[in-house]
């Protein structure tokens, strides 16, 4: 619903301060996303699949931007290789790489460590921590691996069955419900055992703005 | 702090990228070339040999010559470019990569102009080889027909992209299920637009139909010029009508199938 998808049944979406999908065009080059569930083209090697999702973002010095995510992302051993060979590991890294193409100001990441081994895992929410000091983006993750949603996350909305059940910084959610870790919080909350007394927040619209 | 900052205007830059992503995956992928050029020939050279027989014993078919391999030329540029168009929307299917380009700032004017694109770069490769074969073994040169060839090729183009946006907002809408159409629907369409016969051969209930199609009247203006030698300029400007109300149909349909996808979420259910 958020990159316009599916329009929504009721209510409005706004993201940078425009409207969704009224300005759908407009806001997607300031958007990108990365999803397990959506592929590159397998036949194209990445660096031809950076080329044209570079060119669909209309991205500017895009060869210079390619060879800069080659870099940070670790790709020269593979990035003429057509993407259906690669591993699950660099895969990911190759559409993370695609989703940071534009320097996006929100990025949505759904499970983007999902399938990874440790210690290639660490490196991709690395990676994730440094872009969003170095540009301030806004990242919606969507994630049922609590560390990595403690890890990377200041704001936290926990869904059950399509409803927001609770929302907080990770610590506001840690000190109300008396947990040590978000694990403990979201079986809580998914079990329906959250303590006497746990009363979740007041549901609040998202924002993002720049 | 973004690469890019734009308007979200209509880009070429875009469409650009979408020829340039189905070229790479040509280049990258010889079959797929062969493939372009491999149905074309079998159907030239069955048909052809289909026609030098009945010439040989067809007064009519011998002053006529070409009348089958002229209607198979033509026949596949309307087929071609139908599928030309469809087949490179269903690669994105094939490779899960619709959901990066519905997700991406393309839109759909842009995703419709790039596929008429890439189904001409197809139609030439698959066909210009074809058309210049025909002519040392058959005797056939469609290329002698001059202008009204071009006249032809555009109605017989503009028809085959009218089907294949409605095939394509069909697979938005029903997913891969909907995948035979891209295949099997412009064979519908063969025996009554009249691509080896005149209109007055089939019976008068169907001949109404025959005549709701624009590519009837290009195929007929075909059979004009092989056996009467006059162009009908009067058959060309009713097919060129008929192609604009039918592809601003096709457009609109193509739209509001797009709308019912993304109301119902099948965007996201691409599989079968």
């Amino acid at each position: 619903m958020l990159m316009g998808l599916i329009l929504p049944d009721a209510g409005a979406i706004r993201i940078l301060g425009h409207d969704m999908p009224g300005e759908r065009a407009a806001l997607l080059e300031r958007m990108n996303f990365e999803s397990p569930y959506v592929d590159m083209p397998h036949r194209l090697t990445v660096r031809q699949n950076l080329t044209v999702f570079g060119r669909l973002y209309r991205v500017e010095r895009l060869k210079a931007r390619i060879d800069e995510l080659v870099e940070d992302f670790d790709l020269a051993a593979f990035v003429d290789r057509k993407a259906g060979q690669l591993s699950a590991g660099q895969k990911t890294r190759a559409a993370l790489a695609k989703a940071l193409l534009n320097s996006p100001e929100v990025l949505l990441l759904d499970e983007p460590t999902a399938s990874l081994d440790p210690d290639t895992a660490d490196w991709v929410r690395g990676r994730l921590e440094t872009y969003r000091a170095q540009t301030g983006a806004t990242i919606l993750l969507a994630s049922h691996n609590m560390p990595e949603v403690e890890r990377l996350c200041d704001d936290v909305v926990i869904l059950r069955r399509g409803r927001i059940e609770d929302r907080g910084a990770p610590s506001d959610l840690l000190r109300r419900y008396g947990r040590d870790t978000l694990e403990e919080v979201f079986l809580d909350v998914a079990r329906g055992t959250r303590a006497e007394g746990v009363e979740p927040a007041a549901a609040r619209p998202a924002e993002v703005e720049p | 702090m973004s690469a890019t900052r734009g308007t979200g205007g209509f880009s070429f830059t875009r469409i650009g990228a979408m020829v340039l992503r189905y070229w790479y995956l040509l280049s990258n992928s010889w079959p797929r070339a062969v493939e372009l050029i491999y149905w074309p020939t079998v159907q030239m050279l069955t048909w052809g040999f289909v026609q030098l027989y009945v010439a040989q014993n067809s007064s009519f078919f011998a002053n006529a010559a070409g009348l089958f391999v002229g209607g198979l030329l033509l026949w596949d540029v309307l087929l071609r470019s139908q599928q030309g168009f469809a087949f490179a929307f269903l690669e994105e299917l094939w490779s899960r990569n619709l959901g990066n380009l519905l997700m991406s700032p393309l839109r759909p004017s842009e995703l419709i102009v790039s596929l008429m694109v890439i189904s001409i770069i197809r139609l030439g490769i698959g066909m210009i080889p074809v058309t210049f074969l025909a002519i040392p073994l058959f005797g056939f040169n469609v290329w002698g027909l001059g202008l009204p060839l071009a006249v032809f090729f555009v109605n017989l183009v503009i028809a085959g992209w009218s089907i294949g946006l409605v095939i394509i907002g069909i697979l938005l809408r029903q997913g891969m299920g909907a995948e035979a159409l891209a295949w099997s629907l412009m064979f519908l369409l063969m025996p009554i637009t009249c691509v080896y016969y005149p209109v007055a051969t089939l019976p008068a209930i169907v001949q109404p139909i025959a005549w709701a199609l624009p590519t009837t009247y290009v195929f007929e203006g075909m059979r004009a010029i092989l056996v009467t030698h006059t162009f009908r300029i009067d058959l060309m400007a009713t097919a060129f009508a008929m192609n604009a109300l039918w592809f601003a149909v096709a457009v609109f349909a193509f739209y509001r199938l797009l709308a019912a996808a993304r109301r119902a979420g099948s965007l996201l259910q691409q599989g079968e």
